[in-house]
């Protein structure tokens, strides 16, 4: 681990550090007010910025490991390659920026803060992510998802930009499923089909364009691409038909 | 029983939740390459596993003997071995065995003799069955007949090297890298449902075929009935081993390509297959209908290997993790894509594969583009 004093960056060379090492130094690191923290040669180590509470910048050369970000408060994590399983775990606020693909269960539990991926996401991205008062987690994904994108997504917005899709088509199945709370916005065309019995699917309000004008405007930024161009096609909007899906499940 | 709080948990956590971990790596030139990678791989993912059982699986590995059946052989004391010699020779020619080398490795407890025996049927055979199904027969033979034995492999070119401890100290303790194989498979066990013994570990076997798996087969029951009756016995303790099996019946015994294997063990949705075009639809069908008793239920991610070929399987709605990376004429296959870039960095290729859907690579063919992996619906 280097410091510099002055400048209040440090810089990292996890090779062979094992991932409780590496989270301690961090947590270490930032208590002691460094700002910004570079970590090299990432090779799976988990929960990186677990737990770190100030809005430090930490970047990443490598491959995190899963669930990375989780349950973190408030720093701003930029990944240069792939994410794997479990990116931004029940994060409470901060950012997660992903210069590559990430892994299933993306966003997974998010109760606040923002994700973006440049590339596709796996399976089941924003599980069961929720929003109270303020607190509105934000996935956005560049290309597309795996299946069960949004299952069980009790809050919070998912955007699907669809840049580079193969025949304009998103193939992913049980979309939404058990969705009860919150939107995702799509660009691309998804098929009846594809969707899950519990969402519904709405031209953008006033309010949905905003949020997705924001948000897309930040991934632009992140990402280096055409907002305008983007923002310039055809958006469509699922939403929750159900607010408790399961309600009679199990009785009667 | 072991005190796993001990072992597993420096850190004094109330509960330690772990994986496995599943590796494979095959060059579909077949060029063989040390286990140095897999092994680096394979330690990578420690944490996935628990050192209650790691294993790999080796292709190409003993080309001296390429054409004869090689057997890898559990003894748990000398009696199990001079009964299951003499079985041996009555039932087969011997042309070599000895004892699988090994090295004393920090953490391998109490470990079984390990032998290998190169093999070849000769005129021992009194039926007119194929050389294969005779060597079947003869494995489900001795481990169920035969006390203290187990056969962990009885393929040509191939073997299986297992035992208890993480798979970093397993490939140690076999001094596997002095190894060369043209397609390595590796697992590091978190035992879930059955016990952590040296059978236990995978990867399971019988003739060339292996399988590594991350999951629980919630099917196993009415699996191992449908298999019983072609004659093979399960006698490993643990679900995983059904899959050998099935493999063999289905691909060697019924001639099945393992496209519509990957059909059988992991079916789409009726939903899915009801919007199928005719034909397509009847095929999916009729699989469902002959083969229904072969339906792995549960979450799962096998690799399944044999000579020549890698597959990469994960069930249908992939409840467990797969990547695939590519780079040239390599194929890997991982829990994890950060073991992947550990052993080679700047990939062609990273993706996560459609559930129910086998990645596959097949010796002396070219990976398929990404165009041909779309139009397969794998990608």
């Amino acid at each position: 681990m280097e410091r510099n004093k002055t400048a209040t960056l440090a810089t990292i060379d996890a090779t062979s550090l094992h991932y409780r090492n590496l989270n301690a130094q961090l947590r270490d690191l930032v208590a002691g007010g460094t700002e910004k923290i570079i970590i090299n040669n990432v090779y799976g180590q988990r929960y990186i910025g677990t737990d770190l509470n100030k809005p430090v910048e930490i970047e990443i050369h490598g491959t995190p490991g899963n669930d990375l970000g989780a349950f973190m408060d408030g720093p701003t994590v930029t990944i240069y390659g792939n994410a794997q399983d479990g990116t931004g775990n029940t994060m409470n606020d901060g950012r997660i920026i992903v210069h590559g693909r990430a892994g299933d269960i993306t966003g997974l539990s998010a109760r606040g803060g923002e994700i973006y991926v440049r590339d596709s996401v796996g399976y089941r991205a924003g599980i069961h992510m929720k929003a109270f008062g303020d607190k509105m987690p934000a996935l956005v994904i560049g290309s597309t998802a795996q299946d069960f994108v949004g299952e069980y997504m009790a809050g919070g917005v998912l955007i699907l930009l669809g840049i580079g899709l193969e025949g304009n088509q998103h193939k992913a199945s049980f979309i939404g499923t058990g969705m009860h709370g919150g939107a995702i916005y799509f660009r691309g065309s998804i098929e009846e089909h594809q969707l899950g019995k519990e969402v519904g699917i709405a031209e953008l309000s006033g309010e949905d364009r905003t949020t997705l004008t924001r948000l897309v405007t930040k991934f632009s930024r992140y990402f280096n691409c055409d907002a305008e161009g983007i923002l310039k096609e055809k958006f469509t909007k699922l939403y929750p038909k159900y607010l408790r899906p399961y309600g009679q499940l199990y009785t009667y | 029983m072991k005190d796993m709080r001990k072992v597993n948990n420096p850190h004094n956590d109330d509960k330690v939740i772990d994986a496995c971990s599943i590796f494979g790596a095959m060059d579909v030139t077949g060029r063989r390459f040390s286990g140095n990678g897999v092994i680096k791989a394979i330690t990578n993912m420690h944490d996935r596993s628990n050192g209650l059982g790691g294993g790999f699986a080796v292709y190409g590995l003993y080309p001296a003997y390429a054409d004869s059946y090689a057997f890898h052989i559990m003894y748990l004391n000398d009696a199990a071995q001079n009964q299951t010699e003499a079985f041996l020779k009555e039932n087969l020619h011997i042309l070599y065995g000895e004892k699988v080398p090994t090295k004393p490795t920090a953490g391998i407890v109490n470990p079984p003799l390990f032998w290998r025996y190169f093999a070849e049927v000769g005129n021992h055979k009194l039926e007119d069955i194929p050389d294969d199904d005779y060597i079947v027969a003869k494995v489900m033979q001795i481990n169920t007949t035969i006390d203290d034995v187990f056969v962990f492999s009885s393929g040509k070119n191939m073997g299986v090297f297992k035992g208890v401890g993480y798979p970093e100290q397993i490939a140690a303790y076999f001094c596997l890298e002095q190894y060369q194989g043209y397609l390595w498979t590796a697992h590091g066990r978190f035992p879930t449902n059955t016990p952590g013994w040296w059978g236990g570990a995978h990867p399971f076997s019988v003739l060339d075929w292996t399988v590594v798996h991350n999951g629980e087969i919630s099917s196993y029951g009415i699996n191992r009935r449908c298999l019983e009756q072609f004659g093979y016995q399960c006698t490993m303790q643990t679900d995983t081993e059904v899959v050998a099996y099935a493999v063999d019946l289905l691909v060697r015994k019924h001639g099945l390509p393992i496209e519509l294997v990957a059909k059988i063990l992991a079916p789409p949705f009726w939903s899915n297959i009801s919007r199928q075009a005719n034909g397509q639809k009847e095929l999916l069908l009729t699989l469902r209908q002959v083969y229904g008793s072969l339906l792995l239920n549960g979450p799962f991610t096998f690799i399944i290997a044999h000579q020549g070929e890698m597959i990469g399987l994960t069930d249908r709605i992939r409840l467990r993790p797969l990547t695939v990376g590519e780079k040239g004429s390599m194929l890997y296959l991982s829990s994890e894509e950060s073991a992947i870039r550990l052993v080679s960095p700047d990939l062609d290729r990273a993706w996560t594969p459609v559930g129910g859907e086998p990645v596959i690579g097949r010796l002396g063919k070219p990976l398929p583009s990404q165009r041909e992996l779309v139009i397969a619906g794998v990608m």
